[in-house]
């Protein structure tokens, strides 16, 4: 399986030098459906510049990026091209360990129940086999690699790259089953971006369901193993903030960074819903819709992790997926990080509902974003109201599109223990509806 | 008691002579009229009053020449210096030539508080909050998105010790417009108010009939006498207007005082110690005399102003022999042939911005100044104030001077904070003789919210001038001479050496475009956005909290069972 590998990843990088090399290198750069106020290079050459010039970069507004990026480019923004080619592969390497452990760990879990005759005897076809099973991971990394958002993103060296790569080492660290490594990684998403702090609960999920420790609240186990992971992630959040601080010698970068992601005062375009909503906004209200929206993020965790403790791992990809759409300044490198899972839930593919529909709704509002942006921003033939209307309808079908995987996971499980043939009372064949 | 009686008396007139002598205030007025290169005429007012007298102290309540209202401001709020102007229009250097004094187009305040202030930003406010009342100008929306503390331009034009810059605050409101309701509070500042001396003149309909207006106070302490030993406080205030002399009248270009104002100077202020007309006649080629004025003129000054060597008639309303024959002064002049072009004085430093870019997300602010002196360099303070939602990348600043890059020797640059104060780039550029310095930076233009647009937003937003400070090298060597003696338009700016003479230019403010969202919208996007994300949350509601069941057959509503009638009376299959 490494060859397959190494030539997809020749592939990629062929793909992104070829475009860093182009024209088009500079036109992608500055499109803000790429390059957001938090993860332009734009901003963090000129965080740098400012920090040449002896004023702290973080006393303007300009510059939202975490101390460890001032510290990574300070040596190697020489390299920069090349820095985040390797991101880019490395993100899908451990990608593809990843899914590679998934698929033992599912296949074994698959086993298992079998031989506990847990499901119902005629669902022969829905039960995975390691043959359809075997090229998973390597489509996974080609989904990652390919993925015109993620070539984008990496031509325009959107530090969304690295955000990605941490959340693909923390999966990696999980499945594996490295309760340290996956606190470390969390600790400096979270630090990277404050939003995969949500990635908590499958994490610890799926760590307790590794130790075969039981889900009950009175469980001491469960307890004590909580609180180690919650501790190691706590201490690694604090050392990496401690280590911020001592690189400037100040805490200005909490207001900057987070303060900013959280009370979202940039109000330039991009893909997501927040920044229309808020220009338009009274500002008696601003305040409380943006504890709102932010909340948005937050709080689907528990119900998912109550419905989806079995499943730790789909838990996993629908925050992921949650985060990038309702985060305050998403970018299409947030989802190309969800879209490389895609393959893993390739058996669901019978059960997904709109999946044409949704998928032709994401890819013409991807090639509409440019052409109505252009009408608004340098033709003047449109207005403000086009593009975001846009990016209603591709944030819409984001969300019917993780809703469409949610519903046929639930579904397949439901035939799994019910049978796939059902009938009705009276033998005749049955609907099966959700009350 | 007699002799007592007869030695109080002898006291009481010395006593008199005594308060008589002791008088603590002067008043000198004063108006340059300058024929500009392309046919305007310039005419700058000048009125300075100069107090003996201890203004932080507070011991002071009887105000005679210095208006109260300015003298209560300065003690109150430990005032140092104060520099307000509002400008119409902007003076064009490279046809014009230097100005006396530039002001940048809109409302300029600048001002030096006392060391004993402790917060300053509270006495900025309520200054100009105050001066904003005195002078009828919007000169409350100064905050602290516009005020600025510079580090190297805006030095104490009046006597200094210790220059703590932040001390300073500078602040320019360009879009603030000048009229009649300015002028008015501005002219009853006068000890005269507009009823006798120069001041009759200024009369509204003439003034702002112009292509440059420009009124300014400038209050600061000087010495009183030459070992400096006492300070006294000068108010001076200034108004500069160019007339268009060509198109107002008639297509001729000779011009008279009644012409440009619609009056004649009849007398001078009772309470002026001085009030002269200076008539610019300097001869541009050496040959040939160029200008004729009439009435003759009292006498003919010489002087060297701005590095250039120039001839003045001069015309003392004090003097007894002006009045003689006729009661008014209109000061005439006749152009004795035509002007050629190539005897324009292209002055030695002027600059020119602008904005270049397309489209309304990023733009360039483009700068270039030019130094036309042949085999002089000089340094020159370049500071810009740009507003924050013109968001600057400072990495893409560029200096080109003949093609090479040109690093500034010093760069103070303080990045803008959303909504609480603007970008500050100062730097000192060295510029060769004879050439051309281009500075540009880039920026990208931010989207606001929709209650922070002006009533009219698309018509765009105003960058202030940026403001050139320079010691120009002259032309000719000027003399040390006793400031209380010059003409007052050679005093206000100190020269330290006579080798150069100070400039503050200012250049174009710019007019940029922002983004805007739609303003008949919030309703909608609010109810929009909220509905993708209900969408969200009812889809996972649904399956978070519902489970799969087998369909159990219903017998149906009444609807079902209606339609199932109808079709079993066509002979189709039942629902």
């Amino acid at each position: 399986m490494a060859a397959p590998l190494v030539l997809v990843v020749l592939a990629a990088v062929t793909v992104r030098a070829a475009l860093f090399r182009s024209s088009l290198a500079a036109f992608i750069a500055e499109r803000v459906e790429v390059a957001s106020p938090l993860n332009a290079w734009k901003r963090v050459v000129e965080g740098l510049a400012l920090l040449d010039l002896g004023v702290s970069p973080y006393s303007g507004a300009i510059f939202h990026e975490t101390p460890l990026i001032i510290y990574l480019f300070h040596f190697l923004i020489e390299y920069a091209e090349l820095v985040f080619m390797i991101t880019d592969v490395l993100t899908a390497v451990a990608l593809y360990l990843a899914i590679q452990d998934f698929n033992k760990v599912v296949f074994k879990k698959q086993k298992l129940l079998i031989e506990l005759d847990k499901y119902a005897p005629d669902v022969a076809e829905l039960i995975q086999t390691p043959m359809e099973m075997h090229y998973i991971p390597l489509k996974a990394a080609l989904f990652y690699l390919l993925n015109p958002y993620t070539v984008m993103s990496c031509v325009a060296k959107s530090t969304c790259a690295i955000n990605n790569s941490v959340i693909a080492f923390f999966i990696l660290a999980t499945i594996k089953g490295s309760a340290f490594l996956s606190a470390v990684f969390l600790a400096l998403a979270t630090y990277q971006s404050l939003y995969p702090l949500t990635l908590f609960a499958p994490a610890l999920l799926y760590l307790l369901q590794r130790q075969f420790i039981p889900i009950k609240l009175k469980s001491k186990s469960f307890w004590l193993y909580t609180m180690q992971y919650a501790s190691l992630y706590l201490c690694s959040l604090v050392v990496i903030i401690c280590l911020s601080f001592f690189l400037l010698n100040s805490w200005d970068f909490i207001p900057s960074v987070y303060g900013f992601i959280l009370s979202v005062p940039d109000l330039t375009p991009n893909i997501g819903l927040f920044w229309y909503f808020f220009a338009e906004m009274f500002e008696h209200f601003s305040l409380f819709f943006v504890c709102v929206f932010q909340m948005n993020v937050f709080f689907y965790t528990i119900p998912l992790a109550i419905k989806l403790k079995e499943h730790p791992v789909f838990f996993m990809f629908v925050q992921i997926a949650i985060i990038s759409i309702f985060k305050s300044y998403p970018t299409v490198g947030d989802i190309a990080l969800y879209m490389a899972f895609l393959p893993v839930w390739s058996h669901l593919y019978r059960f997904l509902r709109n999946i044409f529909i949704l998928s032709c709704v994401l890819i013409f509002c991807s090639f509409l974003f440019p052409v109505l942006w252009h009408l608004w921003i340098y033709a003047g033939s449109a207005n403000s109201n086009f593009y975001y209307a846009i990016t209603l309808t591709f944030n819409i079908g984001q969300i019917l599109l993780i809703s469409d995987y949610f519903y046929a996971f639930l579904r397949r499980e439901y035939y799994l223990t019910h049978g796939l043939h059902l009938t009705r009372q009276d033998g005749t064949e049955a609907m099966l509806v959700l009350k | 008691a007699a002799a007592l009686l007869l030695l109080l008396l002898a006291a009481c007139p010395g006593a008199g002579r005594g308060a008589g002598r002791e008088r603590r205030d002067a008043l000198r007025e004063e108006l340059l009229l300058s024929p500009l290169p392309t046919g305007d005429v310039a005419a700058t007012f000048q009125f300075r009053t100069r107090w003996d007298a201890d203004l932080p102290r507070g011991a002071v309540s009887h105000y005679r020449l210095f208006p109260k209202a300015l003298g209560r401001l300065v003690a109150a709020l430990g005032v140092r210096e104060l520099h307000l102007a509002l400008t119409q229009g902007f003076w064009r250097t490279r046809l014009w030539g230097q100005p006396p004094l530039q002001a940048p187009a809109g409302a300029e305040l600048w001002v030096w508080f006392q060391p004993t202030v402790t917060d300053v930003d509270k006495a900025w406010k309520e200054l100009s909050n105050i001066l904003s009342g005195i002078f009828c100008a919007s000169l409350n929306f100064i905050d602290s998105t516009n005020t600025v503390i510079p580090t190297a331009s805006f030095k104490p034009l009046g006597l200094a010790n210790g220059t703590d810059h932040h001390l300073l605050r500078y602040a320019v409101l360009p879009r603030e417009v000048v009229c009649t309701e300015n002028l008015t509070p501005w002219k009853k500042l006068l000890p005269c108010g507009s009823k006798a001396g120069l001041a009759v003149l200024l009369k509204a309909e003439r003034l702002f009939h112009s292509s440059y207006h420009s009124q300014a106070v400038h209050i600061r302490p000087i010495c009183r006498d030459a070992s400096c030993m006492a300070v006294s406080w000068e108010l001076r205030q200034t108004l500069t207007v160019v007339f268009d002399v060509f198109s107002s009248g008639q297509g001729k270009k000779d011009w008279s005082l009644f012409k440009m104002f619609s009056r004649t100077l009849t007398d001078a202020c009772p309470l002026a110690s001085q009030s002269k007309v200076y008539v610019d006649i300097s001869p541009k080629n050496k040959e040939k005399e160029l200008l004729e004025v009439t009435p003759p003129p009292t006498s003919v000054h010489e002087a060297v102003v701005q590095g250039d060597k120039k001839t003045y008639a001069v015309y003392d309303l004090l003097s007894p022999s002006l009045f003689n024959t006729s009661r008014s002064l209109n000061v005439q002049l006749k152009w004795k042939r035509p002007q050629d072009s190539s005897e324009m004085p292209i002055p030695v430093l002027h600059a020119q911005r602008y904005v270049g870019g397309y489209g309304l997300q990023t733009g360039e602010i483009c700068t270039l100044i030019y130094n036309t002196h042949p085999y002089r360099a000089f340094p020159v303070i370049l500071l810009e104030t740009v507003p924050w939602y013109l968001r600057l990348y400072v990495h893409t600043l560029t200096i080109i001077t003949k093609g090479k890059e040109n690093k500034p020797s010093y760069i103070h640059y303080q990045p803008a904070q959303d909504r609480r104060r603007p970008h500050l780039l100062e730097m000192l550029i060295q510029l060769p003789a004879n050439s051309v310095t281009k500075i540009t930076i880039q920026f990208e233009r931010a989207l606001l919210k929709w209650t922070e647009y002006p009533p009219d937003p698309n018509h765009g937003f105003y960058v202030g001038s940026s403001v050139l400070s320079a010691l120009v090298p002259s032309v000719i060597a000027m003399k040390d001479v006793d400031v209380e003696q010059s003409p007052l338009f050679t005093s206000l700016f100190p020269s330290s050496d006579g080798s150069s003479y100070f400039v503050r230019l200012y250049t174009e403010p710019l007019l940029v475009n922002l983004p805007t969202p739609d303003f008949s919208m919030p309703y909608n996007v609010i109810c929009l956005t909220c509905t993708v994300v209900a969408v969200c949350y009812g889809s996972f509601y649904n399956l978070l909290t519902r489970t799969f069941h087998v369909e159990e057959p219903s017998r149906g509503g009444l609807a079902k069972r209606l339609a199932n009638v109808i079709r079993k009376f066509r002979g189709v299959p039942l629902l």
